[in-house]
């Protein structure tokens, strides 16, 4: 065990220390993080997956702005529990327009991935307004406001053009339309084949019953596709994972 | 250690250094710790070798053992339907109205029904099924669209108003403030707290039967009776699912109510249906 009193040479040397301690802690960090960018089965491949539309993009950020995450997960995790109560574990490819992602770190209140489509929207704008109205034991803040606080649709397209930086494949055609695609996806009545046509399976309905456009529209159309867009019969689980 | 193995202090080496008089002893590690340490390491080894662990080009090593997080779960869903899969395959054979009749499939039921409304249904329904302002409470006998076991079955396999299901039951109330003068609107609603047995003015509800007849008749019946086939609630008994007060009446006939409950035949089993169904049916309130 001699070799290790050269240790020593290390240990008395505190620039030295620090810089070997780098190159350690990067060699770590290397084999950690950096296959996750080259492997293949790291991101499932199924059908399905869009980028959010203009309207459920404004919900996204109201929820990350009212610290949703805080108390909600988005992360279903491969347990027996989890699977029974929430539904099919998240993929990870359900996070792969998430900038950034909501998976959470704590449950306060329920797990919220596969939300979409479990309640009415009538559930939601009561619940979002005082949640005691129908869970009576809830702690849950109430978040009224959203019902008066108008959304302007001409600041979808920024919102879509920060996230087309950040990689999300929003097309010319999409940011071009930002405004009028968050517009229609309120109105039954509208001309809204094209936006369902640019991001399937986008649900077209008044959400908050109100005649403007509400963040309460946004929110719940946003909570209305958690965990919706994928194709279950198109995913195969890898052996590996 | 025995004691004469263990050495004075004196004669252990020091470090070399001294700092105002104090001296360093350079003493070896505990024996326990670095055996502790080296112990981890070949832990950490065998651990690599039988896990999935190192990244390579196109996945991780899958590791001598074959885990897979994801494979385990399966295993641990599949063991559970072998388990139950007898008196599963027994509950969906038998007709609703027989599963009464079974003990083993009463206890299977109202247990799995019964955990199956707590996840699915109490955020709604409430806990104990007692409902809320806008949410029928499932304890008692009045129904909007059939309380009996297959109407159950069917509204929670298809739901009510749900556009996301084909086969859901649809009705939708015209809002009467579009066509209607706040005077009728006024009569009508005394009319209904009178039909209702609460307290009313007579001399506004007094031509009220008339416009009741042209307007409401059709779905909610001649006598306020209700209509399962409509989901059109009974307005004569004083169970009101908005609320029987007169503010809540003027908004329900101005404005309408579109209660929508999600379709669940594509979140829960069919076996899952079955037994939530007669946990349902049995709370009390099953026709």
């Amino acid at each position: 065990m001699s070799f290790l009193k050269h240790h020593k040479k290390i240990e008395t040397r505190a620039t030295l220390l620090l810089v070997l301690s780098l190159v350690v802690v990067s060699i770590g960090g290397i084999v950690e993080i950096a296959p996750l960018f080259y492997l293949e089965n790291t991101i499932e491949k199924v059908k399905g997956m869009r980028p959010y539309s203009p309207l459920e993009l404004a919900g996204r950020n109201i929820y990350i702005r009212e610290g949703c995450y805080t108390c909600h997960s988005q992360m279903i995790r491969p347990l027996r529990d989890e699977v029974e109560r929430y539904g099919h574990y998240s993929l990870a490819v359900e996070s792969v327009y998430d900038h950034p992602f909501q998976w959470g770190s704590k449950r306060t209140g329920p797990d919220l991935a596969r939300v979409g489509g479990r309640y009415s929207d009538e559930w939601h704008v009561d619940h979002l307004i005082n949640p005691r109205a129908v869970v009576p034991e809830s702690i849950m803040p109430n978040y009224a406001f959203l019902m008066d606080t108008k959304i302007k649709p001409e600041t979808a397209r920024p919102l879509l053009l920060a996230n087309a930086r950040v990689g999300v494949p929003y097309s010319a055609d999409m940011l071009e339309h930002a405004a009028a695609d968050l517009k229609v996806q309120v109105d039954i009545d509208g001309d809204w084949e094209e936006m369902v046509a640019r991001y399937p399976k986008a649900q077209v309905r008044n959400f908050d019953g109100q005649p403007q456009i509400t963040e309460m529209d946004a929110l719940v159309a946003y909570l209305q596709m958690l965990g919706t867009l994928v194709d279950f019969s198109t995913f195969k689980p890898d052996a590996s994972r | 250690m025995s004691k004469k193995h263990k050495m004075a202090d004196e004669d252990y080496p020091t470090t070399g250094h001294e700092w105002d008089g104090i001296r360093e002893y350079d003493k070896p590690m505990p024996r326990w710790w670095l055996w502790t340490f080296f112990a981890t390491i070949i832990f950490s080894l065998a651990y690599v070798i039988a896990y999935p662990a190192v990244p390579l080009i196109k996945g991780a090593t899958p590791g001598l053992l074959g885990y897979s997080s994801r494979a385990q779960l399966q295993r641990s869903l599949d063991s559970v339907a072998l388990e139950n899969a007898e008196i599963e395959q027994l509950l969906l054979a038998t007709p609703l109205e027989n599963i009464a009749k079974n003990p083993s499939l009463v206890r299977y039921a109202s247990a799995g029904g019964g955990a199956v409304f707590r996840t699915y249904c109490a955020q709604c329904h409430g806990a104990g099924a007692q409902g809320a302002t806008g949410y029928p409470n499932l304890q008692d006998d009045d129904w909007l669209w059939g309380g009996d076991l297959a109407a159950l079955e069917q509204t929670i396999q298809h739901g009510i108003r749900s556009d996301a299901d084909e086969d859901t039951r649809y009705s939708e109330m015209p809002k009467f403030g579009e066509f209607l003068e706040e005077a009728q609107i006024e009569q009508l609603v005394e009319y209904l707290r009178q039909i209702s047995g609460q307290d009313y003015l007579a001399e506004t509800s007094a031509n009220a039967e008339v416009l009741f007849a042209d307007n409401c008749a059709a779905c909610h019946g001649q006598n306020g009776e209700g209509n399962h086939e409509q989901g059109a609630p009974n307005l004569k008994d004083a169970l009101w699912l908005y609320g029987g007060d007169r503010d809540a009446l003027r908004h329900s006939i101005a404005n309408a109510r579109f209660g929508v409950m999600p379709a669940w035949n594509t979140r829960i089993t069919p076996a899952q249906i079955r037994q939530v169904t007669f946990y349902v049916h049995q709370l009390g309130g099953g026709e």
